[in-house]
This record gives structure tokens, C-alpha cells and sequence, in this order.
């Protein structure tokens, strides 16, 4: 209210002194870092095939954006090539913000690898404008992250324009009341890349003879509001550098996760759960105030023994509704105390646990509605009674997954995770696919057991020896009689049967390798059984009952 | 008891076993006992599942799930305890209380006393219990009698189809049998059409007192 009392704060017309701050090839640095590669690795970042950056190292070398994968790697064969991911840019991109924040407030993020902040309030404090640019350099540099840039201009689109053109130097500035002139020679599709108009705008401009930003800047505005509308006429006021939008500061936002330390450490579960349970009530009901609800939490448990290899041990658990602070309290102990309700006795004492809420969601969509809500609600309480009587894998859904081998194909998901399905996984483990032909797979009917530990099991020719199969696939004789167990007395006749089927998987990888024998057989007693031959012997893949 | 609300009267058995199950059907609070088949248990749930229940299945670690689809279960409404150990009953009891539907495989004989609370609670709470062995107070004990398996020959063919013979002895009155085909659509078979599911088609049943 005082601020409109002061004639120098006042709203002037006329763009605000900006600094930006660029980091060349953002997308590159993250997934470096991520990786941990050397600075001067040659890497490339591919988008559907399509090369979408890549390091200077990789540029010298001939690659460019929007070349072929097996292009690039061609033009340069130790190029290191990486998926492109969107979201680790924003990841990576948080801390430096934050560091930035802590050295002068007031940044505006633009994208992740550029950023702008007002420049009076930093030139006030450094000095001048260059120094605060050197000091916000060395800021990201302390960071490990080189070659950043600042520009220094009137507005947002022509700092970052100066930042771009700074050549060799760190800083470059344009004197305030310069900007039009450094704007006017660069062509109008520089407006295209920073998103203020569409191709198809830039392509009729230059088919009008405007083929630079000073030609767009001297069109009379009313004219150009006319003939293009409301979006043109913002870039054509930013390309004269007459616009006067501000840098919009963003609000940083609140750390939630709640940490819980141990001195001396504690060494039962009970104690763990008994300690945070408070503190877990208070962070649920902290984002209740906030109108969110946590939906997924990520739980870091650091125990003695890790603390000093600087390891914790990390999981994120999902909610199918959202979490309590009982909820998150069950999921720490499951954590600690492993698969099954084991001991309250843990073998590391425990210093720290950290909760993370990894997705929150507005309390809006998660309101129960009046009618209608009832009985899933009622059975998903009920369940995770169970879950807490016998542990989080105690209860389970089924899916039907992908694969030769019948217990590849059942796949069992504990109540409240997500299916593989919608899981993000590695190109490796999304190959399993129920989707998929699986030529091998079993036809005709599905056997209702399937062993999770196959029992061994005997089947013998007539002449009394145990059935084998030779290299080229042929029994060594006809099955005449077959045992559920491995004791002889319990052998009875064997009244129809048919195979082997070969069955090899992974043939190229010694690890996961599986060549055996299928055979599906009727006994005595009217039961069908699906047998398989490894190396040791026949066992019972599946019984028909 | 007599129920007074209509909808629990009673819950839709698949069709092969209309004629074979006290009633026609499946009744809220009562016990069927399925002796020894785990494709007998899973063609019973299918008939509530189909109608839209939840089910659930106790103490069956080696459950194929690919079966229970094939035969009409919907896994989305399917809960598994696998293994609850000594907790089976007290697991029974809770999922009881919410599901329609609940099959159970005991690790141990029951008591009288047990079983009549859970009946009691079983009634209350109008859901259905298979068990998968035995059970002093039982509406209906069923059992396979013989298989006929068809598609395997002496050294070639596989699997293809499967009919059954089960008999169910009643409380009171005689016991009867009727044949069906546990056969399931195969899983090539483009859709699933639950209507023309291969339980429904085989309604040919031998009403012989045995």
C-alpha cells in the first residue's frame, strides 16, 4: 500500500531490468549427473530414435539434434546414449533453484535450465550488475555445474536472448535503453523457439517481408493486434522490448517430509513404530490443513551399520485411498520387520527414518460421496486388518501375467500396490506382457494348482527305469507309471499322456537360463498333472484338479 | 432362519449347478464343503462372481489365477490370503464380515463350538463359505466322482476339455449328481462372451439318487 505512495516503485511502463540464467544443454547435465558420468563423456539423449541433445564432446563429433540414434552412434561409435526423461530435468533442475533462492530471492523458473531474477534488488546488494551475475555463476558452479551463462537486459525475452549470444564470456550486459537495438537484427523465429508465436505466424511474417525482430517491432501495434490478435501483439510489444511484464518470483515450496532421529539408536520395531507414531499424526494432519491427502510415501530407514557407508534402505509404498498416520506407521514396521510378521528384534539399530510424501493429492477427489462408497471401502478396511495381522504380502491380488512357465504367468500383487502393469519400469521388465504371443505357452486348459515350490515327482517305463528324454528330444520310453512323491510305493498306472514339449528360455544368458521338458500326463486316479524335466529330474509344474 | 430382506435370499450359482445344490443356489450364512478339487471351488465362486460379488480364497498358496479367469472370476474382485497360517480362522471371520463370497482351506480340524460361531457370524453377515476339506455343519458336501478328460491321447494330443461328474449329499434329503464341464473357454478364444461360458452349456444333468 506504501508502495504506491513511492513515486521511484511505481509502476513505470517499460520492461523490468532482468538477469537470466542460463545452463547450455540442461537436459545433458541432469541425465549426467544421474549417470554419473565424466564431464567430457560423449552422451546423447534419445527421444523415440531421435537424438534430443547431446554433450559438447558428442557435438564436436557430429552429432546434432534430430539426427537418428544409429546415425549418431555411427558418427561418433563411444557416444554413451540415454532415454530422453522430462521429468528428471525439473528434478535435477530443484536443488539448483533452491541454492539460488538462498543467494538472491525472487527467481523466476522459465524452464528447467533457465531461470530469471529481478536485477535491481541482487546490483544493490553485489554492487553492480556484473558482480551479481559472477556471484550467482559461482553459486551454480559450486554446484558442479559448468559453462552457465547470464545476461543482463530490459525484459525477460531479451536477457535470455543476451544470455545466449554471450560467446565465450560468463556475463554479458545490454545497457538499460539498448535492448531494441540488440533485438531488432535477430530474425523473428527467435520468437518461435521461446514460444510467444506459432511457425505457421513466423512463416506468414516472412512472407510479408518482416524477416526480423526490428522489422516486427516497427509494424503500429493497433495494426498487428488487428491482424494477428492478442498473442502477436504481446510478442510484437516483447520484441520492441516495450513489454512490461514482470519477473513473477515463484513461492518455494514447503518441505513436508518429516525426519526422526535416534540418539542412542533403537533396536525393536516396536519402539521405531511406538516413537514416530505422534509425529506421523501431526504430518498428516499438517497436509489435511493444506487440503492434500498423501497417496504414495517414500520411507528411508537408516540404520548404524549403513550410517557409516552412508546408505539408507529405501521404498516407496502406495495407499489405495490414502494414508492415516497408522497407515504410514504399519508400512514403516512391514519395512523394518521384512516379508511376514517376524520379530520385534531388529539386526541393526535404527538412527534415523525419514517419510517422504511422494504424491499428494487435493482432499476434493478424495471426499467420500454420499451414497455408493460404501462397500469397497468397507472390504479395503477389512483387508488391511488382515494386512496387519499377516503382513503386507499376507494379502493379495491376482493378475495374469506373461510367459512360458505357469508361475512366470501368475503374478501376485500385495493389496494396495499397483499392478506391474501401471508401474514405470525398465524396457527389461516391461517384455513380460500378458499381451504377448508367448509361442511355447501352454494351450488348452489352465491347471487350478500351480506349485509355487514344485514337488519332485517319479515317472517310470515299463521296463522299471525312470523316463528320460535324449538330446534330440524322444523319451526313452513310454510312460507306464507315475508317483506324486518320490517313494516308489505310491506308483499307479498312467492312463494317457502326450509330449515332451522342449521348452528353452534365455538360451544367451548363462544366469537365467531354463532348458527343460513338458509332459502332461492322466494317472490312476483320474487326476491330470503337467510335469517338467530339468537337470535333477521330472517335478510337478502344475496339477489339474 | 428366514431371511427378511429378499435381495440376500439367495446368490447365483453357475448353471451347472442348479440342479445339483439345495435350492438351486448358493445361500447367504450357509457352508458348502468341496472335497479335494480346487477347479470345483473356483466354479463356484464364478457364479457370484460374474454377478458383480467380491470373493475371496484362504489358505490356497498354489491358486492359479489364469484357471480361476478362465472359469468366469473376475481377479480385479478377487482378495487372496495365501498363507495365513494359524490365523486361518480369525482371516476367515474378517473377510467374512465383508465379502460375499469366502472359500477357505482349513490347516486343522474345527471344533463344533467354532464352526457354529462362524455360522452364526456367517448368517449375520449373509456371506457364503466353501471349504475346501471338512466342516462339521455343512448345507451340502460336493464331490467329483469321476473325470473325463478329452484332447490327450497315448503319446500325442494335450488337454483340451474336461467333464466331470459331481455328486452332492444334502443334510436332508437325497444326495444327487450331475455332470458338467470344467473345461473354461480357452484362452485363444477372442472375448470374454460370460454368456455362452462352457459351465452354462452343459446343464445335462443325471438326476439318479445314489
Amino acid at each position: 500500500m506504501t508502495a504506491l505512495a513511492d513515486p521511484t516503485i511505481g509502476r513505470r511502463s517499460g520492461p523490468d531490468r532482468t538477469l537470466v540464467l542460463w545452463c547450455p544443454d540442461w537436459p545433458v547435465t541432469a541425465a549426467r549427473v544421474r549417470a554419473g558420468l565424466a564431464a567430457d563423456a560423449a552422451l546423447a539423449l534419445v527421444d523415440r530414435g531421435i537424438v534430443f541433445a547431446c554433450s559438447p564432446v558428442a557435438r564436436e563429433a557430429g552429432v546434432r539434434r534430430g539426427l537418428a540414434a544409429r546415425e549418431a552412434q555411427f558418427r561418433c561409435p563411444d557416444l554413451v546414449v540415454l532415454g530422453y526423461d522430462r521429468v528428471l530435468d525439473d528434478r535435477a533442475f530443484e536443488p539448483v533453484i533452491e541454492r539460488l533462492e538462498d543467494t538472491t530471492p525472487g527467481v523466476q523458473v522459465l524452464r528447467p535450465g533457465l531461470c530469471a531474477v529481478r536485477s535491481r534488488g541482487p546490483a544493490r546488494f553485489y554492487g553492480s550488475e556484473e558482480a551479481a551475475a559472477a556471484a550467482l555463476i559461482a553459486c551454480v558452479t559450486g554446484l558442479g555445474i559448468t559453462g552457465a551463462r547470464v545476461g543482463i537486459a530490459d525484459g525477460t525475452f531479451a536477457a535470455e536472448q543476451v544470455a545466449r549470444e554471450a560467446g565465450s564470456a560468463p556475463v554479458r550486459v545490454v545497457p538499460s535503453g539498448d535492448s531494441a537495438a540488440f533485438l531488432a537484427v535477430r530474425p523473428v523465429t527467435t520468437l518461435v523457439e521461446t514460444g510467444l508465436i506459432d511457425r505457421e505466424l513466423a512463416t506468414l511474417l516472412r512472407r510479408l517481408g518482416v524477416h526480423t525482430l526490428g522489422d516486427f517491432a516497427a509494424l503500429p501495434d493497433d495494426r498487428v493486434r488487428h491482424r494477428f490478435g492478442a498473442a502477436a501483439a504481446r510478442a510484437h510489444r516483447i520484441a520492441g522490448a516495450t513489454d512490461d511484464g514482470r519477473v513473477v518470483p515463484r513461492v518455494p515450496p514447503r518441505h513436508r517430509e518429516v525426519a526422526f532421529d535416534w540418539e542412542p539408536p533403537l533396536d525393536r520395531v516396536d519402539q521405531v513404530t511406538f516413537a514416530i507414531r505422534a509425529g506421523l499424526d501431526d504430518f498428516v494432519s499438517a497436509l489435511a490443513a493444506s487440503r492434500l491427502v498423501c497417496t504414495e510415501v517414500t520411507i528411508e530407514v537408516c540404520t548404524e551399520a549403513l550410517a557409516g557407508a552412508g546408505g539408507v534402505h529405501t521404498r516407496s509404498w502406495r495407499h489405495p485411498r490414502w494414508f492415516t498416520g497408522a497407515d504410514i506407521a504399519d508400512r514403516v514396521r512391514w519395512q523394518l520387520q521384512g516379508a511376514g510378521p517376524g520379530t520385534s528384534e531388529l539386526d541393526a539399530a535404527i538412527t534415523r527414518v525419514r517419510i517422504i510424501p511422494e504424491r499428494v493429492d487435493s482432499t476434493a477427489d478424495h471426499e467420500q460421496g454420499l451414497w455408493d462408497s460404501g462397500p469397497d471401502e468397507r472390504i479395503h478396511h477389512a483387508l488391511t486388518r488382515v494386512q496387519g495381522l499377516l503382513g503386507h504380502d499376507g494379502v493379495l491380488t491376482a493378475v495374469n501375467g506373461g510367459g512360458r512357465l505357469l508361475r512366470d504367468r501368475r503374478v501376485l500383487v500385495p493389496w494396495g500396490d499397483a499392478a506391474p502393469a501401471a508401474r514405470v519400469q525398465p524396457a527389461s521388465a516391461r517384455e513380460r506382457t500378458e499381451s504377448a504371443p508367448w509361442p511355447g505357452s501352454l494351450p488348452g486348459l489352465s491347471p487350478a494348482t500351480v506349485f509355487a515350490d514344485p514337488p519332485r515327482v517319479l515317472l517310470v517305463a515299463p521296463d522299471g527305469a525312470a523316463v528320460g528324454v535324449d538330446d534330440r528330444g524322444v523319451l526313452s520310453g513310454a510312460p507306464a507309471s507315475f508317483s506324486p512323491t518320490l517313494r516308489p510305493e505310491g506308483l499307479g498306472p498312467v492312463t494317457a499322456w502326450a509330449g515332451p514339449w522342449p521348452l528353452v528360455e534365455h538360451w544367451w544368458d548363462p544366469v537365467r537360463t531354463n532348458h527343460c521338458q513338458r509332459l502332461q500326463l492322466v494317472d490312476g486316479s483320474g487326476t491330470a498333472w503337467l510335469l517338467l524335466l530339468d537337470a535333477a529330474g521330472w517335478v510337478a509344474e502344475a496339477r489339474y484338479d | 432362519m428366514e431371511s427378511t430382506r429378499r435381495g440376500l435370499e439367495t446368490r447365483p450359482a453357475a448353471a451347472g449347478f442348479s440342479g445339483l445344490l439345495p435350492g438351486g443356489a448358493l445361500k447367504p450364512g450357509s457352508v458348502y464343503t468341496v472335497d479335494g478339487s480346487v477347479s470345483l471351488v473356483l466354479a463356484l465362486l464364478a457364479g457370484p462372481s460374474l454377478a458383480g460379488s467380491w470373493c475371496g480364497v484362504i489358505g490356497l498358496p498354489d491358486l492359479g489365477p489364469e484357471a480361476a479367469a478362465s472359469l468366469g472370476i473376475d481377479l480385479a474382485r478377487l482378495v487372496l490370503v495365501p498363507t495365513p497360517g494359524d490365523q486361518w480362522l480369525t482371516v476367515t471371520a474378517a473377510l467374512a464380515d465383508v465379502l460375499p463370497v469366502v472359500a477357505v482351506r482349513p490347516t486343522r480340524r474345527v471344533s463344533e463350538t467354532e464352526a457354529s460361531r462362524l455360522g452364526a457370524r456367517l448368517r449375520q453377515r449373509g456371506c457364503t463359505l466353501l471349504v475346501a476339506g471338512d466342516w462339521p455343519l455343512a448345507e451340502a458336501r460336493l464331490a467329483l466322482r469321476t473325470n473325463t478328460w478329452s484332447g490327450l491321447g497315448f503319446g500325442h494330443g494335450h488337454l483340451t476339455g474336461r467333464e466331470v461328474l459331481v455328486a452332492a449329499s444334502v443334510r436332508s434329503g437325497p444326495s444327487r449328481t450331475a455332470r458338467m464341464s470344467l473345461g473354461g473357454r480357452p484362452p485363444d478364444a477372442p472375448g470374454a462372451q460370460t454368456a455362452d461360458l462352457d459351465l452354462t452349456l452343459s446343464a445335462q444333468r443325471s438326476s439318479e439318487a445314489v
